[in-house]
């Protein structure tokens, strides 16, 4: 766990010395500056299993999704302008996420957890709007138990729905990192991982937006 | 036993509101009690463990396990735990093979034998999970771990603290799973669990959650260690070792890793959705609301049989790297190995469908599906004649790994062969779900994995303990394991070519029973073959300093592992070794270089042990079990007690430390003093 020598942080000299137990033994670079790297590797191996994780659902919801046994389809459920709306808001919220990592580079503390808080609090919307979603269609009697179409629509959503909470839930744990020691290597290597992952959220959004509801309500 | 009769008596259970919420569906009579079999082995369980619990005590030995193995993050003891919880869980599996090769021995003569049918069910249900997932995959991932980092010139695992997480989580699973035992029952769908019979319609009992619970706990704990093994492999080879230099043990590794990360979210998925339908009443897989039974068998073996690639590859790293030290040669075409475990790897991806042939996908979907099956023996069949080619002309020492090595190459290629044959679809329609199946895949991971996995233990074994173990019990082992096999085995192939059915608890035909009695004399000989490992292992540690190995490296090695001392020290290299070659130690010994102590040491950056990783893992033990019988209080308060101390963990900046100069020097002091003494 040490400064990270990626070139996005490598200019940034403010470094915190959390994790320096040994300042004066400058030969331990070598130690020392493979973490941010590491890190990152790891953080993107998981993400691709988890991006086959959304696959094998993708694939099961496709399998199954006229499968509606008497019940509702999607062009009958699904309002294309309320979910424009909520991706609106996740498109939005990578954006802002963007620009607070661009304060990060620039240094600026209170910037960085200013816009992560505008990221959390669309993050924030968008599942608010989903559940609100979930709950009015299980009001109408489509919900999960209705058919295979809807059990895998639910599911679907839903574990993108997880994920993003996941997301909101390490953006807390994020500012209490941020507030206690600033922007330290370690908080730099979070920020970084925690981006990764927002942004790959958004991207399996755009796909739930065109698979799930575009080609449903066509 | 939902179905025993002594379990239905109503008075038994009540169900008051408080009840339910405190219990959920936990009643005292949820255990067994009137089943004899049952309460004998669990007896035995829990007696083991007061055992154990108790000598811990006795020698006031708790310090020494909590510091140095519970919270360690040392890949060589994590490894070795894994590999311990694999022995005792081949017990476990092994139990319930004895106990259906002698149901069917005795009840294939007109006797009833000695099994009700529900029970029956959930021994072989359980055999195939436990051996699977906690017998061969903590094995192998045993191994991986203690042995890839050494190879590849690292001191740790690239995320210490995660590692430790995996491996307390698949010990969460084998902690539910034996629990299964005792309260409640597990699954009586077979081992992967087929809709809709695992459906909550036709099993409504607490069985087949264990198994959804247990499995998504531990294979979580293995797809984190295939993202760390996975990295470090890319991020910490010792300088100069380029990837076509790395050992082919790590190759391996690090495909069958590769293959882990590829194939358990799949596994994750299907058993989440098997359980959306059991738990929330959904869909996915059901006979009615537009369910499809069969999406379930396509996602399962989607994952299912990428797994049989996750166990075999890893063993052929083993013989990979037994073959060239005890032919005294270096690997005969080491690219090929490399790129025939690629193929392997992809071609794994490619043939799920050949385990359902009888699906109805038509003709030319199973033309297709028959064809990579069969395409997949050609670079099989490459690494085959690369270890001939090694052998050929090599000096031999019929060392116990060796023995294993080749009992192997001849064990593996007919059980190759058999699948080979019923990768024609036609031929697998008669063959489909006989016993020839059985004996067919039986014939590739007990001749290919188990055999990969004993070979691995008996050449890793001295490295990682400091002492070898005993050859002569060895050898004993070894060949009541390979004539077991075939005893047990052979009399499959034939009973599945007459048509006998797999799972049957009841068998009506006389003409059988003489071929039952044979295998059953096979899997006894086999049982003798456990015995003896196990007396071997107790044995050698009593005799373990007539067996000491001072040198660090017992077989004359090629690799790095053997270029430091048995057992290593906790930060593997006092200096990291520089690579030039293949074979890097092999190089280093005929140049000279090997035993050359440095001037003086650095400081070496070492994570600290943490309980974290333990604690999580024992905590989701308590979530799967609060799911299973549905305790919502116990499987939420679990899960945020998990969330809440992998946070707390991430607010731990003390997580690292460096070890003084002067302390290496000591350690690696004694080590050139042994190798003196050894004559080095």
């Amino acid at each position: 766990m040490s400064k990270p020598s990626n070139p996005v942080e490598a200019h940034n000299n403010q470094i915190d010395s959390a994790y320096d137990h040994n300042p004066n033994d400058t030969h331990h670079a070598g130690d020392h500056h493979d973490e941010g790297p590491k890190v990152t590797l790891g953080f993107w191996i998981y993400l691709m299993s988890d991006c086959i994780l959304f696959a094998s659902i993708f694939a099961t919801y496709a399998v199954l999704k006229d499968n509606i046994a008497g019940g509702p389809n999607g062009r009958e459920l699904f309002d294309l302008s309320y979910v424009a709306i909520e991706t609106a808001l996740l498109l939005l919220s990578s954006l802002t996420f963007g620009l607070s990592m661009i304060s990060m580079d620039a240094g600026k503390l209170k910037a960085v957890i200013g816009w992560l808080a505008v990221t959390g609090l669309l993050g924030l919307g968008f599942m608010g709007m989903e559940i609100h979603e979930f709950m009015k269609l299980i009001h109408e009697g489509a919900g999960p138990n209705r058919s295979a179409f809807l059990s895998a629509f639910f599911t679907l959503v839903g574990t993108h729905g997880i994920h993003v909470t996941s997301g909101l839930i390490w953006m807390g744990a994020m500012f209490g990192h941020l507030i206690r020691r600033g922007l330290t290597p370690a908080n730099r290597i979070r920020m970084m991982e925690l981006s990764l992952f927002w942004h790959f959220l958004d991207i399996i959004w755009i796909g739930v937006f065109s698979i799930v509801y575009l080609m449903g309500a066509a | 036993m939902l179905t025993a009769p002594a379990h239905n008596i109503p008075a038994m259970s009540p169900d008051t509101p408080l009840l339910n919420l405190l219990f959920g569906k936990l009643r005292l009579d949820s255990v067994p009690w009137h089943e004899p079999i049952i309460m004998i082995a669990g007896a035995g369980m829990v007696g083991a463990a007061i055992l154990v619990l108790g000598l811990t005590t006795y020698f006031k030995k708790w310090t020494y396990v909590w510091t140095e193995w519970l919270t360690s993050v040392d890949h060589k003891k994590i490894g070795a735990m894994y590999i311990i919880l694999a022995l005792i869980m081949l017990l476990r599996g092994f139990a319930d093979a004895l106990m259906m090769r002698s149901q069917q021995a005795l009840a294939s003569a007109g006797g009833a034998g000695y099994l009700p049918p529900e029970h029956f069910d959930q021994i072989f249900s359980a055999h195939g999970v436990i051996m699977i997932f906690f017998m061969a995959m903590p094995f192998v991932i045993g191994l991986m771990n203690i042995v890839m980092p050494l190879q590849i010139g690292a001191r740790d695992v690239a995320f210490p603290y995660l590692n430790s997480m995996s491996f307390w989580l698949t010990a969460a699973g084998a902690i539910l799973i034996n629990a299964s035992l005792v309260i409640g029952e597990f699954s009586h769908a077979g081992w992967l669990a087929y809709p809709p019979l695992s459906e909550l319609e036709f099993s409504p009992g607490v069985g087949t959650d264990y198994y959804i619970w247990a499995l998504q706990i531990s294979g979580l704990g293995t797809l984190l260690s295939g993202v760390n093994l996975i990295t470090t492999i890319f991020k910490m080879r010792a300088p100069g070792m380029t990837m076509m230099r790395m050992p082919i043990f790590t190759w391996t590794t690090l495909v069958a890793n590769m293959l882990i990360v590829a194939a358990f979210p799949i596994l994750t998925v299907t058993l989440a959705l098997l359980g959306a339908d059991r738990y929330l009443g959904m869909h996915f897989f059901t006979n009615d609301g537009g369910g499809n039974p069969m999406m379930y068998v396509n996602l399962i073996w989607a994952w299912g049989h990428p797994e049989v690639y996750i166990l075999i590859l890893p063993a052929f790293g083993v013989f990979s790297e037994v073959v060239a030290t005890f032919s005294r040669k270096r690997l005969f075409g080491y690219d090929g190995m490399v790129y025939a475990t690629f193929a392997i790897g992809i071609l794994s991806f490619l043939v799920w469908l050949h385990h359902f042939f009888t699906m109805g996908a038509g003709a030319n979907v199973n033309a297709f599906f028959g064809i990579t099956t069969m395409i997949i023996s050609i670079p099989t069949g490459v690494k085959i004649f690369n270890w001939l080619f090694t052998l050929y002309r090599g000096r031999v020492r019929l060392e116990l790994p060796m023995l294993w090595t080749l009992g192997f190459i001849i064990t593996f290629v007919i059980g190759g062969m058999t699948g080979v044959l019923m990768a024609v679809p036609g031929a697998d329609f008669v063959l489909h779900n006989s016993v020839f199946l059985i004996a067919h895949f039986h014939n590739v991971i007990i001749g290919g994995v188990v055999f990969g996995c004993i070979a691995g233990l008996n050449y890793w074994f001295p490295k990682t303990f400091g002492f070898k173990l005993h050859v002569g019990i060895g050898k004993v082992s070894f060949w009541c394991w390979l004539i077991g096999f075939y005893i047990a085995f052979l009399p499959l192939y034939a009973l599945g070519l007459m048509g006998m059915t797999r799972r049957l608890d009841f068998v009506n035909n006389p003409v059988w029973h003489i071929y039952l009695i044979v295998a059953l004399c096979g899997a006894l000989l086999i049982f003798v073959g456990i015995i003896a490992q196990i007396v071997q292992i107790v044995y050698s540690i009593w005799k373990r300093d007539e067996l000491r190995d001072l040198t660090g490296d017992p077989w004359d090695g090629r690799t790095l592992e053997w270029a430091t001392s048995s057992p290593p020290p906790f930060y593997n290299f006092a200096v990291l070794p520089k690579v030039g070659n293949h074979d890097a130690f092999w190089d280093a010994k005929q140049t000279g270089t090997a035993y050359v102590q440095p001037k003086s040491y650095e400081p070496i950056h070492m994570p600290h042990n943490t309980p974290t990783g333990f604690l999580i893992g024992i905590v989701s033990a308590g979530l799967g079990f609060g799911l299973v019988w549905h305790i919502w209080w116990m499987a939420g308060g679990a899960l945020l007690v998990m969330i809440g101390l992998g946070i707390a963990h991430t607010f731990n900046e003390n997580r690292d430390y460096y070890v003084p100069a002067e302390e290496v020097k000591a350690i690696e002091d004694a080590h050139f003093a042994n190798l003196k003494k050894a004559g080095n």
